[in-house]
């Protein structure tokens, strides 16, 4: 029985959507979305062989809206790096990361807020999982992206995931 | 058309997030022509995905809700599937471009991808 | 009483069509398919936005849909170009 909590969030997640899709809340509509989303559920089960177990709801709260500010934040760095002089567009570089998430979901996750955040990209994970390397447009302070990184996103993200 | 009877409030929030949009997505774009390699202008199209693109998402979803006198949030629809859709086409041009122009000399040189620190 | 709103969105429909000319400048110069490939890609996100504030303009919820279809058949495209730079197929057995 321990499959059912994340199977019926899914569940639920696909029917929300359904009912956004159609953007009604009809009995027919109701029914239809009920009967397809528990297909789909089950139906794809085999093809999800990683269940994610996230707990802490108020940390994934609270890191939505540290995300929120942050990618609203960078698009006036990055908004000021494009408009600037030549100088400041031309100091974009690798740099490695090290990393003490683990979990798979809490990987992709952090690479989805890495990558939408304006200014850096995700590039790769060392095979050992130990280092990441992100693309930064505006490379000065090592360090600073370092900390942001770690104690911004990774931390509430193990507290979510591990 | 546009519905002329908006209350004020609403029309300078609209207003204000279109302009928003619209300015940031400009910018974006013209990183595409002004940052100099391949790696930095995946940099730019981000500020379109992000932020341009929410802007104009909830001006969108305000005007057609006073326009339906309810609440219409279809619109959060294109924003989880952009959340969950534009990251991925970034990492994997960056990985392309990475795979396909590994002697690249100096401090912008692209890493391996295996090799471990 | 006037608006400031069609202000607004003629002055962001303006801005999205010189975005959309800035990407397709940079997907005729290239210089590698990368770059053809994300300025393809900002293409589409532009006439999504486009799509969107048309929507606004006219008052019709039908551009909606015309904007979520965009949003998935670009992203497909994009993702399956890119990964045909990555690998050089795009289904891997």
């Amino acid at each position: 029985m321990k499959r059912w909590p994340s199977l019926t969030l899914f569940t639920v997640t696909l029917f929300a959507l359904w009912l956004l899709l159609n953007d009604t809340l009809a009995p027919g509509q109701l029914a239809l979305g009920l009967i397809l989303t528990i297909a789909i559920t089950l139906g794809t089960a085999v093809m999800r062989p990683l269940r994610a177990r996230p707990h802490h709801l108020l940390a994934a709260v609270r890191l939505f809206f540290v995300v929120l500010l942050d990618i609203a934040r960078s698009n006036i760095a990055v908004a000021g790096v494009i408009l600037g002089p030549a100088e400041r567009r031309t100091n974009s570089g690798f740099m490695k990361i090290p990393i003490d998430l683990r979990d798979p979901y809490g990987l992709a996750t952090l690479a989805c807020i890495i990558t939408a955040t304006p200014g850096t990209v995700w590039a790769g994970l060392s095979p050992d999982g130990a280092a990441l390397t992100i693309h930064v447009l505006d490379l000065q302070d090592e360090e600073a992206w370092v900390r942001t990184i770690k104690y911004r996103y990774e931390r509430p993200l193990m507290e979510i995931f591990e | 058309m546009i519905p002329v009877d908006i209350p004020l409030w609403a029309d300078l929030l609209a207003s204000l997030l279109m302009i928003t949009g619209g300015a940031l997505t400009l910018i974006g774009s013209l990183g595409l022509l002004r940052l100099p390699d391949l790696f930095a202008r995946i940099h730019g199209p981000t500020l379109n995905n992000s932020l341009g693109l929410g802007s104009v998402l909830l001006a969108s979803i305000l005007i057609a809700s006073i326009q339906a006198d309810r609440l219409v949030f279809q619109e959060v629809l294109i924003t989880l599937f952009v959340v969950a859709t534009a990251p991925v086409t970034a990492m994997l041009l960056m990985r392309a471009g990475m795979y396909r122009r590994r002697a690249d000399g100096g401090k912008k040189k692209a890493p391996q991808p295996d090799e471990s620190t | 009483m006037t608006t400031l709103l069609p202000f607004a969105v003629s002055f962001a429909l303006i801005a999205f069509a010189l975005a959309m000319i800035f990407a397709g400048i940079r997907l005729l110069r290239g210089p590698a398919a990368e770059d053809r490939v994300l300025a393809l890609d900002t293409l589409y996100v532009n006439s999504m936005i486009t799509a969107l504030t048309l929507g606004i303009q006219f008052g019709d919820r039908l551009y909606f849909d015309i904007a979520l279809l965009i949003a998935l058949f670009g992203f497909v495209g994009s993702a399956a170009m890119a990964k045909f730079l990555l690998r050089g197929e795009v289904i891997e057995p």
